[in-house]
């Protein structure tokens, strides 16, 4: 170790690299290039007191696949290795890695502030089906800063949103609010699926927990649900008395403290050894080999993803059909300067756009553009709308439309990675058919 | 459990069990910088198996109280004075990187404390690379960056964590950034850069001795762990292909198959 001339660089690998090797070692799986898909449920113990040990949590290893499969342990180490965290646990949905995130922080009785913006299922998630579990929640708008202050009760044990707001892409002050939790003592979590690792890694703004569902850009080709929770490892459980779960002796494992017996990875080993125990949301070893080939050409997608969408930005902007479009990348939009900020290698491919002719015009633009899928889907290699007012949003009332920012004129864009001339003579048939609703609607 | 050793608090895991005066006390010291949580995946295995297991947080580092220790013979005291804190006469000691030159140091001063030493990582001397010792003192969390890039193998910088899901460079990096750097990291690298007196302590350990060494460890080579091992009477090694200066995430398994049969076999568990 001595070099007085060359200046010392720490040789780890990158994202690309990691993209595609991480979390996999070929030695150990009969020298197989391609990661291995497990397709068991369960593991042979080499004897009673290996069981005993892999149990008991003093060895690390797979007892079922419910708990921990080794394709799916790859597809975890991977993520959290480009997310720069310490620990992840994928789950069968991002959904139920919401779930499980929350009910691995909270007990009846606690308290989350949550961003207004969500998507329609975490928006349910959080206001209708946890105060059946005694776990309430209050709403404040992504760009209210302040308001997530405010609103933090003597209960409350973490603050909950999506880093790019679903689907009006208002983006959180990341940076601030985590501030703010951490001065109140909880941790701040981050639903990261719009971004992916390669546009924004929460963990260097403050996040304490990252949620993607993987079923989006990470997979990336339309064919697998999965979701996945990533720790940064930097939040400490012990500073105060409001995690008695994750501090105190849990009778569920002889007594053991995850926060003291594992500190960076506490919560994930919790997440896993009583959430995929007691709820059960596993990934099947299939759909996690899917994943992983999709996150091997994350970063090749992305760039192709943000291009396109900054293409097709200009191309609605300066659209006679279109009222008004939304994406960060445009200079009036009013988080443009922090999205540049945390959004350094793009601004992403979901594009909110009013279309001409409210609703009417809307649905028959989405009824006739034929490359562009009409689905309840973001995050495929294929252009993707929706009108969310009538498909994602649809189980809200007026009151709730309004409040998570809707409109009914809104069309959801998730821009693909076809040739962008083709995406856009596509929406050209769309908006002709817009101009012209009832001429179409009769043929 | 935490208890107190020259008027400062201390903490020690005890991997997952009380802590019972009737059981043999393990005592594991962590490599620089680190915690007792490195130690994971070996104390609950010792914990339930007979063994009081304490993973200690060297002071200053971790869950403990004062300042860290300046130079490796005050900490060999330390871990001395731990086994009278905690009320036994005498313990075996299991280090990792700086914790070998303090349990080498320590056995050679406690000759009747020791009665057995596990060596993970070891060498007779840490002689520290100037940039990084000026980077860990200045602060730098390059310094820990540099430190997990050296202690993995090839094969550990793409993860491989035994327990699933784990992901442990950056594991380690959350550790060794958990408290301030230059008062951790920094005064240990010093300590260890210090300390000359390795060699001839090891001449005068007499208690069964293992050295575990690791094929691809850039910190504490194979050659350097076999030449410390060589000065010890009786000494046995064994080596780990494919694997760096953290054998104890790396191959944890492997580390503990190896480390379970010389303890229980030189100082056995109580029976229950």
């Amino acid at each position: 170790m001595s070099d007085k001339k060359k200046e010392l660089k720490p040789n780890t690998y990158k994202f690309d690299t990691l993209s595609l090797h991480a979390g996999y070692q070929p030695h150990k799986n009969a020298g197989s290039r391609q990661v291995p898909i497990y397709q068991t449920t369960s593991y042979l113990f080499d004897d009673v007191d290996h069981a005993a040990a892999l149990f008991n949590l003093e060895r690390g290893g797979h007892i079922y696949s419910r708990i921990s499969n080794p394709t799916v342990g790859v597809l975890e180490e991977r993520v959290a290795s480009l997310e720069g965290g310490t620990a992840a646990l994928a789950t069968s949905s991002g959904m139920s890695a919401i779930f499980l995130a929350v009910m691995t922080l909270c007990e009846a009785g606690d308290h989350l502030v949550v961003s207004s913006q969500l998507y329609g299922g975490t928006v349910n998630l959080f206001r209708l089906t946890l105060p059946k579990f005694g776990i309430k929640c209050t709403f404040v708008k992504p760009r209210d800063t302040e308001g997530f202050k405010k609103a933090i009760q003597k209960n409350t044990k973490g603050i909950f949103g999506e880093l790019v707001g679903n689907p009006g892409n208002e983006i959180m002050n990341m940076p601030e609010i985590a501030k703010i939790a951490h001065d109140a003592g909880i941790p701040l979590m981050v639903d990261a699926t719009y971004q992916t690792p390669y546009l924004c890694k929460p963990f260097e703004h403050g996040a304490d927990i990252v949620i993607h569902s993987l079923t989006k850009w990470m997979a990336g080709h339309g064919s697998s649900m999965a979701g996945i929770l990533v720790e940064g490892g930097k939040f400490d459980w012990m500073q105060n008395d409001k995690f008695p779960t994750m501090t105190k002796p849990y009778e569920g494992y002889h007594g053991l403290s995850f926060a003291e017996e594992f500190g960076p990875t506490a919560f994930t080993m919790k997440a896993r050894a009583e959430g995929m125990r007691d709820f059960g949301p596993c990934l099947s070893p299939q759909n996690a080999w899917n994943v992983l080939q999709g996150i091997e050409t994350l970063s090749v997608r992305m760039k192709k993803h943000c291009s396109n969408a900054e293409e097709m930005v200009k191309y609605l902007m300066n659209h006679e059909s279109v009222a008004w479009v939304s994406h960060p990348s445009v200079p009036d939009h009013p988080d443009h300067e922090l999205a540049k900020k945390l959004l350094p290698n793009g601004r992403g491919s979901m594009i909110a756009f009013g279309i001409k002719g409210g609703k009417e015009a809307g649905v028959a633009f989405i009824n006739n553009v034929k490359l562009a899928s009409h689905l309840a889907n973001v995050g495929d290699t294929r252009t993707l709308v929706i009108h969310p007012a009538s498909g994602t949003h649809s189980q809200m009332d007026e009151a709730t439309l309004k409040f998570a920012g809707l409109s009914h004129d809104m069309i959801r864009l998730s821009v693909g990675i076809e040739d962008i001339e083709d995406i856009k003579n596509d929406f050209e048939v769309g908006f002709r058919a817009a101009r012209k609703p009832r001429l179409v609607s009769n043929q | 459990m935490k208890f107190k050793v020259n008027n400062s608090e201390v903490y020690a895991s005890t991997g997952g069990r009380p802590f019972d005066k009737k059981k043999p006390l393990i005592i594991f010291v962590h490599g620089s910088g680190l915690t007792h949580m490195t130690w994971v995946l070996q104390t609950r295995y010792f914990a339930f198996h007979g063994y009081n297991a304490l993973a200690i947080d060297l002071p200053g580092h971790g869950l403990s109280g004062g300042e860290s220790l300046k130079s490796i013979e005050e900490m060999a005291d330390w871990v001395a004075a731990v086994i009278d804190a905690v009320g036994h006469k005498e313990a075996s000691l299991v280090g990792h990187s700086q914790g070998c030159l303090v349990t080498v140091e320590c056995t050679s001063r406690y000759p009747d404390k020791i009665k057995t030493l596990s060596l993970m990582g070891g060498a007779g001397a840490i002689p520290m690379n100037p940039q990084l010792l000026s980077l860990a003192e200045n602060n730098d969390p390059k310094a820990v960056d540099l430190m997990m890039d050296w202690a993995h193998g090839p094969a550990g910088h793409f993860g491989g964590h035994p327990v699933p899901g784990l992901y442990h460079i950056n594991t380690g990096t959350m550790l060794a950034k958990s408290r301030t750097i230059q008062n951790t990291l920094g005064v240990d690298f010093r300590a260890c850069d210090n300390y000359k007196n390795g060699f001839e302590a090891a001449k005068k350990i007499k208690c069964p001795t293992l050295s575990i060494l690791a094929t691809d460890d850039k910190m504490c080579p194979v050659k350097e762990g076999k030449k410390l091992a060589s000065l010890i009477e009786g000494s046995q090694i064994d080596i780990i292909d494919n694997c760096g200066h953290m054998m104890l995430l790396e191959e944890a398994d492997r580390v503990l198959t190896v480390l379970k049969k010389f303890i229980t076999t030189n100082y056995p568990p109580l029976s229950s």
